[in-house]
């Protein structure tokens, strides 16, 4: 059983591989590649470079390049832009691969162009991005992008995932109380996150209503940290918007859920003098408004961002290193120090995903917490 | 931060924002809640299965007590069973001798009076007999001796003689 759905598994992904590459190289003869230094990144100024796109959001979903045909490997996503002339759709691909500027691409009367994965909109009568001595765009402007980016196809795999695997569990329990199968799996994880993470930290009573938004965090965090250290080359849960919006929901469904004990402390804290009672009131409002989600959304922004640099740059020793340690031992080297990055970094997407789940609910049973006396 | 800001994008926010809020929802009404549900009732159904373990354990134990006692019970019912049964037998033996020897006693008695009595009788008929024989010896004696003057002389001589001794 699992042999076949296996098979059936990689011949999907083989299909779905060689259909890409096709379309990749359908279109790809007009477009030399234009960037910068050539096709070939091996200078530490190109590395740098590299990872720095890397480390964006991208509107294609590129896995790699033929320097000698100049052929990209990968597949374009629909671009979704809000632009002064209404709301435009197309692919990714009428940019061909550009990425500073010089594609044009024209829309109903709007002039679209991307640079550095942002999209942006070329004032009325412009037929050229000028830029001014910073490299930013002086006769465009930034449109609302709603596009399915590579971070949000990452979001949308992540949520099928999720969904195929989490209702396969739910529906084993209707054959027997013994999931089976894969779902033996999930059933520890679903079962410590509930018991390690929401009943210790908000309390046997009231846990329940917040089990949805916890487990759905603690998975999607997990899962999309996971999706980044494959070769896929995917770094949503490095967006800053993407640990933002976690964070806010956080923030929200804590502030909507506050007792009123919670409020009563925030906003009157009782037995101390009453001079200092509006100071601690905006004390306490500004970090649960502002430092505790800052918090949670710059602690995972910021160890997956660094994640993702120290494996890349690591990969990229075995290009800087090279004259000094000869290609065997550059490779080695890289190879030795990025194995163990990795394994570190597999560590880290689970820490990651677990200390956003748990500072969560701790906010949340700060919350809801209820006092019996004062 | 000027960097962190440039790459904020609204627009994946939105996305996220769309993303994560139908995801909750579709995983809380096809996943989370049937699990979380399921996995409750199974630690319900474990937890009483424990309980009942538990207590069908004691009640084995109190069982086999009940039961120890019972036995300990009718052990001691039936030594004093037998005791009492050696006991009635010794008294029943005890009484049968007792009524024999007063039957016998009173047999005896009886005995001995009607031998009494018939000693008696026999006695009785014996003096008459005596007397009859002695009366019909002194008739014969008195015949012979009185059949001459002298033996009557003679006799009343004697029995004066007597008399006079007397």
């Amino acid at each position: 059983m699992l042999v076949k759905q296996t098979t059936k598994f990689i011949a999907i992904l083989v299909l779905l591989m060689t259909s890409v590459s096709t379309f990749a190289n359908s279109g790809e003869h007009d477009n030399q590649h234009e960037e910068a230094g050539g096709n070939k990144v091996d200078t530490p100024d190109e590395i740098n470079a590299y990872i720095a796109h890397h480390l964006k959001d991208s509107h294609d979903f590129h896995l790699y390049t033929n320097n000698e045909t100049g052929a990209h490997i990968g597949f374009p996503l629909p671009v979704i832009v809000w632009t002064s002339a209404g709301l435009k759709t197309f692919m990714s691909s009428e940019f061909h691969h550009n990425d500073n500027g010089q594609v044009i691409v024209n829309k109903g009367g709007v002039a679209l162009t991307k640079i550095h994965s942002k999209i942006y909109e070329l004032e009325a009568g412009a037929d050229a991005v000028v830029f001014d001595d910073h490299h930013h765009a002086e006769n465009a402007h930034k449109v609302l992008d709603f596009s399915i980016t590579k971070s949000v196809f990452g979001m949308l795999l992540t949520g099928l995932l999720m969904l195929l695997g989490f209702v396969a569990l739910a529906r084993g329990y209707k054959k027997g109380a013994i999931p089976t199968g894969f779902s033996r799996v999930l059933e520890p994880l679903v079962i410590y996150v509930r018991d390690e993470i929401a009943r210790p930290n908000i309390g046997e009573k009231k846990y329940r209503k917040f089990m949805s938004f916890l487990l759905t965090v603690f998975f999607f965090i997990w899962i999309l940290n996971l999706l980044g250290l494959t070769p896929l080359g995917f770094n949503v849960t490095g967006q800053i918007a993407v640990t933002a919006c976690l964070a806010i929901f956080t923030v929200v469904i804590y502030m909507f859920s506050g007792s009123k004990d919670f409020w009563a402390h925030t906003l009157w804290m009782p037995g101390v003098p009453v001079i200092l009672r509006p100071i601690l009131a905006v004390i306490e409002l500004v970090g649960f408004i502002v430092i505790k989600p800052f918090s949670l959304l710059i602690r995972l922004f910021a160890n997956i961002t660094a994640g993702h640099f120290v494996v890349m740059s690591l990969i990229a020793l075995m290009i800087t290193m090279k004259e000094a340690f000869g290609p065997v031992g550059s490779t080695g080297m890289s190879l030795v120090l990025s194995l163990f990055i990795m394994v570190i970094e597999i560590l880290v997407a689970f820490l990651q995903a677990f200390i956003f789940t748990m500072l969560s609910s701790l906010f949340i049973g700060m919350a809801v917490e209820e006092h019996d006396h004062h | 931060m000027d960097q962190l800001l440039n790459d904020f994008s609204p627009g994946l926010f939105f996305m996220q924002a769309i993303i994560l809020l139908i995801l909750i929802v579709l995983m809380r009404k096809f996943a989370w809640k049937p699990i979380l549900e399921s996995l409750q009732t199974r630690e319900d159904g474990i937890k009483d299965a424990l309980d009942a373990a538990q207590n069908a354990k004691l009640e084995l134990q109190n069982l086999q007590a009940d039961n120890e006692k019972l036995l300990q019970d009718a052990r001691v019912e039936r030594e004093t069973l037998l005791k009492d049964a050696r006991d009635i037998k010794n008294k029943m033996i005890e009484d049968a001798k007792d009524e024999a020897q007063t039957q016998a006693n009173i047999m005896i008695e009886q005995a001995q009076v009607a031998i009494e009595s018939e000693k008696k009788s026999a006695m009785v008929e014996l003096k008459k007999q005596v007397a009859d024989l002695s009366l019909e010896i002194a008739e014969k004696v008195v015949r012979t001796e009185l059949s001459s003057k002298d033996k009557q002389l003679q006799l009343v001589e004697s029995m004066l003689a007597e008399k006079s001794l007397n």
